[in-house]
């Protein structure tokens, strides 16, 4: 069972964790001033890399808090953590795709 | 003559015999034994007989990797399937071997199984002379040691050939280490533990058994298995190896064994496997087994693949009076039911295939020596890659893994090894040999008798006939013959089986490959894996603070997540059916109480609250009045109703929320979600508090004068306490509140005290109710009183496919906010199709026709399959108000169908239905201020 660096609570074991999706995808600052295609995008689709990905993890079996973390999806590894709201950190061979 | 037990020797307990029973048959082994040494030193060398093709199976190894032995244990508990070779010996113990397949208990097992949670700096696998020596020199340095085996002690190997360490012979070593271990606060050797999973970050799973081997002595309550689950920061993986078998004719018969375990039996068990010995062998290894075989007094004759032997070998044998027959394979074990001698032939130089003239030697006992494979299964579990090494004839590590260490050659050595003598560790280059051609004479009658894996009964035949499929990969000629996929997952038969496809081929076995090891590396019983969370302890129960008066009354339980919620009441002789009946007619003629308490409560406060809620809910919160509550619905961003309930306002910046019973914590968890990631710069806390208050509902036209009894101080009547308002309330003596809300349709007030007080205040609602007849009533009634109001139940009426507007709740959707959640989607085309499935209610043309929830709706009485489906039957129940069942129901379009003759399907039963609002009772709502 793999070990999560919770930033609040430090390393806890991966069922206390809830998997929140891709990270820094803002809800629209004006919902109703977007177009269908902008809206369904925005509830829909998410990127799948190979590779580093920022993603939102929920420690709700600790905490309760929510942060994003960059995630090697070939290895599982985590890369970094980091609070709600702060820029993703920059790793070699990353990049923020939204 | 087979086996027999020697007069003195081994390391077991002499003075301490015991009793067994066998097949019927009482024999006695030692402490010290295990099953199978014990039988051998009884004679006993057939065990059972294969599962495919019903051969005679004995035992061929003395450990874990052990593919014929298999018993069925009768007492002290049934157990299918064992190697007879992992069974510690016990006074009492019972059973017999397996023809065939095994059986599990036709009872409960009585035993404790737990589990322990473990930290370590260094875990240490395997306690031979590479473990011992690894965990000795971490505890020294402080760190915090584990050290695991699966053996009754520590010593691995040392146990098994008589070799010594440091000058000492090597169980006197390890006993050494192991009382140096012993001393250190810092250091835990666990023994009759078998480490079989490795996982992510140094996670590692392990189980003891810990009480088997006890007998009757084991302490009552002592857990039987334990699970370990160790995390750590480096494992050194010091599993020593595995020696392999070699594919020729009859390869399988009783009295066939590997050289190494014979050796092991003689020198810790003081059991003689054989008297006449041939040991066939591609390697050194083994000569070490055939000397103290001879020294015993068996007679030996070693039949050698390899045309030469080293220098050293040659005078070794020829002192001891050993003939060794060099360059010749064994070709066939001779016998029916066991082996009584074999045929040899000289092999061609360079390859495989047989030369010349039959030799034949008499024997009772057949050793085999293949070579030897490193036991990496948990390296390759913790995906480190293998590599096939041309010198071994074997797959050794081939990458590093973080974590990971393995004990091998040079952990040996350090451990005191000499490589120069031939006899204790001999090195010499190992000859790939993996099958033998068929004898030519046909003396293994007409089918392949060469086994590859004996267990699963899989012949060198029929590989090649895999291979002769077309199949080039060991993972695909694994699942076509299922090779390697028995109860010892190819320990032995894993190799040997891609030699032999290598070698058809035509191609190497490095080239060729493995197939990849998974957990468990033996079996556990799912029980070890259970540990004490079974029966009551599966499962958290959660019970309201009423519960001991529903036990007291009689009350029917129903299971909605963890809760334990009362379903019905039933009178003595009285049916489901009937209670509720009764039930429904108190609410809506009398009066009727119910204990709401699992109803999700969260407290929302701060100075943006009312903000918070109105983005939350799809209609305006801010605009409650304090002392008020409003029914609220919430969205999903995609505009699918999410969850339903009500929310109060109980001062300008504090409001309760309620939810559905099964969605209070996720409810809870989606504030927390928008509050934390989107709109953190709003001034909202939110706590659940579904356990501090219990709710009690009390139901029906003379709920007035019941809930004006228990709260004086509050003045019930419509005009002073309106539907939809809050009042705070003495309630029998106790500070609560009283809410004006209804999921019945008919007057009620819905009760909340402290949880400590609820079931005072319940008991003095029943005492305050008795003279109006006051009547408790279960889930089953609740729902039956909100369906004929055609209240939805968000997750059974809904799927997370449903709007509100679909549901018919589009009065519940504000028009004049901005934006809330879900609110964009309202507009996207598919959300506005006019198609959509619209929730509704179905009465059948025969009131007496009950529908069942799930039934398919269809357009005509005819079915034909396939034919289009209109929707299906959410919610089906008998109505006393109406005098007739109804249901609820999506169906595409339904709204537009009102009157419309429908079907509803249900296992080949069509009810001819009307389609109706989903409002069946009151519609103009005039019962609700009584």
């Amino acid at each position: 069972m793999q070990l999560i660096e919770c930033p609040n609570c430090g390393k806890r074991e991966e069922i206390e964790f809830h998997y929140g999706g891709q990270a820094h995808i803002a809800y629209p600052e004006d919902p109703a001033a977007t177009t269908d295609h902008e809206w369904s995008d925005y509830l829909f689709f998410r990127d799948n890399p190979k590779g580093p990905f920022a993603e939102r993890w929920y420690h709700g079996g600790g905490c309760r808090r929510w942060f994003n973390a960059v995630r090697d999806t070939t290895s599982y590894r985590f890369l970094a953590v980091y609070q709600p709201g702060e820029r993703m950190p920059a790793l070699p061979g990353t990049r923020v795709t939204r | 003559m087979t086996a027999r037990r020697l007069p003195t020797g081994g390391s077991i307990d002499r003075g301490a015999p015991l009793a067994f029973r066998w097949a019927g048959t009482d024999l006695t082994g030692y402490q010290g034994d295990t099953l199978a040494s014990a039988l051998l030193g009884a004679g006993i060398d057939t065990i059972g007989s294969s599962v495919r093709l019903g051969r005679p199976r004995g035992i061929t190894s003395a450990g874990t990797e052990e593919s014929t032995a298999l018993v069925q244990i009768e007492k002290p508990f049934p157990e299918p399937m064992l190697p007879a070779t992992t069974v510690e010996l016990a006074e009492g113990l019972a059973a017999r071997g397996i023809t065939g397949q095994g059986r599990l208990a036709d009872r409960d097992d009585p035993a404790r199984y737990d589990a322990r949670h473990a930290h370590a700096d260094l875990l240490v696998v395997g306690a031979g002379p590479a473990g011992l020596t690894a965990a000795l020199a971490a505890a020294r340095t402080g760190e915090r040691v584990i050290l695991a085996d699966d053996d009754i002690r520590v010593g691995g190997s040392l146990l098994d050939y008589g070799e010594t360490v440091e000058g000492v012979p090597g169980e006197q070593w390890a006993a050494g280490v192991l009382a140096e271990l012993a001393s250190l606060p810092n250091v835990r050797v666990l023994v009759r533990t078998t480490v079989f999973g490795i996982y992510d970050d140094g996670f590692v799973l392990a189980v003891e058994h810990r009480s088997d081997h006890l007998g009757a002595a084991a302490r009552p309550g002592r857990s039987r298995e334990r699970i370990w689950r160790i995390r750590t920061t480096t494992t050194v993986i010091a599993t020593g190896g595995y020696e392999r078998p070699i594919a020729f004719a009859n390869n399988d018969l009783p009295g066939v064994m590997l050289a190494s375990a014979a050796h092991t039996y003689l020198h810790r068990y003081a059991v003689l496997a054989g008297e006449s010995v041939v040991l066939f062998t591609t390697n050194s290894t083994a000569y070490g087994a055939a000397r103290a075989l001879v020294a015993a007094g068996a007679r030996l004759t070693i039949v050698d693949t390899r045309p030469e032997i080293p220098a050293g070998l040659d005078s070794g044998c020829r002192n001891l009076g050993i003939e060794v027959v060099t360059g010749h394979h064994v070709v066939t074990a001779l016998g029916t039911d066991r082996v009584h001698g074999v045929t040899i032939a000289p092999r061609r130089a360079g390859g495989p295939h047989v030369a010349g003239a039959s030799a034949t030697i008499d024997c009772d006992l057949l050793l085999v020596s293949g070579g030897w494979n490193p036991v990496l299964h948990l390296f390759s579990q913790a995906r480190g890659t293998l590599a096939f090494d041309e010198r071994l004839q074997a797959f050794v590590a081939a990458s590093e893994v973080r974590g990971f260490e393995l004990a091998g050659l040079a952990a040996a050595e350090s451990a005191g090894y000499d490589p120069a003598d031939p006899f204790a560790f001999a090195l010499h280059p190992v000859e790939g040999v993996w099958s033998i051609p068929l004898p030519a004479d046909g003396d293994a009658g007409g089918s392949d008798t060469r086994f590859v894996d004996v267990q699963r009964d899989v012949t060198v035949s029929e590989i090649l006939r895999a291979t002769g499929a077309g199949l080039r990969s060991m993972e695909h000629v694994k699942r076509y013959t299922t090779l390697g996929t028995a109860l010892d997952q190819g320990k032995t038969s894993g190799l040997l089986g891609s030699g032999v496809v290598a070698q058809e081929l035509g191609i190497s076995v490095a080239e060729l490959g493995t197939t990849t090891f998974r957990p468990p590396f033996s079996p556990v019983g799912f029980a070890a894996l259970a540990g004490a969370d079974r029966g009551e302890l599966y499962d958290p129960i959660r019970v309201t603070a009423i519960h001991p008066w529903h036990l007291a009354h009689g009350a029917e339980f129903e299971n909605v997540g963890q809760w334990k919620r009362p379903w019905y009441y039933p009178l003595p002789g009285e049916s489901l059916d009937e209670a509720v009946l009764r039930e429904s007619i108190a609410a809506r003629t009398m009066v009727a109480c119910m204990d709401g308490s699992t109803l999700g409560k969260i407290d929302v406060r701060g100075a943006d609250a009312a903000a918070f809620l109105d983005l939350l809910y799809t209609n305006l919160m801010s605009s409650l009045k304090v002392g008020s509550i409003r029914y609220g619905v919430m969205c999903g961003p995609d505009g699918m109703v999410k969850d339903d309930g009500t929310v109060i306002r109980l001062a300008e910046e504090r409001f309760l929320v309620t939810t559905t019973t099964g969605n209070a914590a996720a409810i809870l968890d989606w504030m927390e979600e928008w509050l934390q990631t989107e709109w953190p710069d709003l001034r909202v806390f939110a706590a659940s508090v579904t356990e501090q208050w219990v709710t009690i509902p009390v139901v029906g036209p003379l709920s007035r004068a019941v809930v004006q009894q228990l709260a004086p101080g509050v003045d019930a009547s419509a005009a002073a306490f309106p539907f939809m308002a809050t009042r705070d309330a003495v309630i029998a003596g106790v500070d609560g509140r009283i809410d004006r809300i209804s999921f019945s349709g008919e007057l009620a007030f819905e009760l909340n005290v402290p949880a400590w007080y609820g079931q005072a205040v319940w008991e003095a609602v029943i005492a305050a109710g008795e003279q109006h007849g006051i009547t408790p009533y279960g889930t089953e009634t609740m729902h039956v009183l909100r369906a004929e109001k055609g209240y939805p139940i968000i997750g059974q009426d809904t799927d997370g496919t449903l709007s509100p507007h679909d549901l018919g709740l589009g009065w519940a959707v504000s028009k004049k906010k901005p934006d809330f959640i879900g609110k964009r989607s309202f507009a996207r085309a598919e959300n506005t199709r006019p198609d959509r499935r619209h929730f509704v209610g179905l009465l059948p043309v025969d009131p007496e026709e009950s529908i069942p929830e799930g039934a398919q709706i269809i357009a005509s009485r005819e079915v034909t399959i396939p034919m289009p489906m209109l929707g299906h039957v959410t919610s089906g129940y008998r109505s006393a108000a109406l005098g007739s069942h109804f249901a609820l129901a999506l169906i595409s379009a339904g709204r537009d169908r009102m009157g419309e003759r429908l079907f509803a399907w249900s296992e080949g039963r069509v009810i001819a239905v009307t389609v109706t609002d989903s409002v069946l009772l009151d519609k103009e709502g005039t019962r609700r201020d009584g």
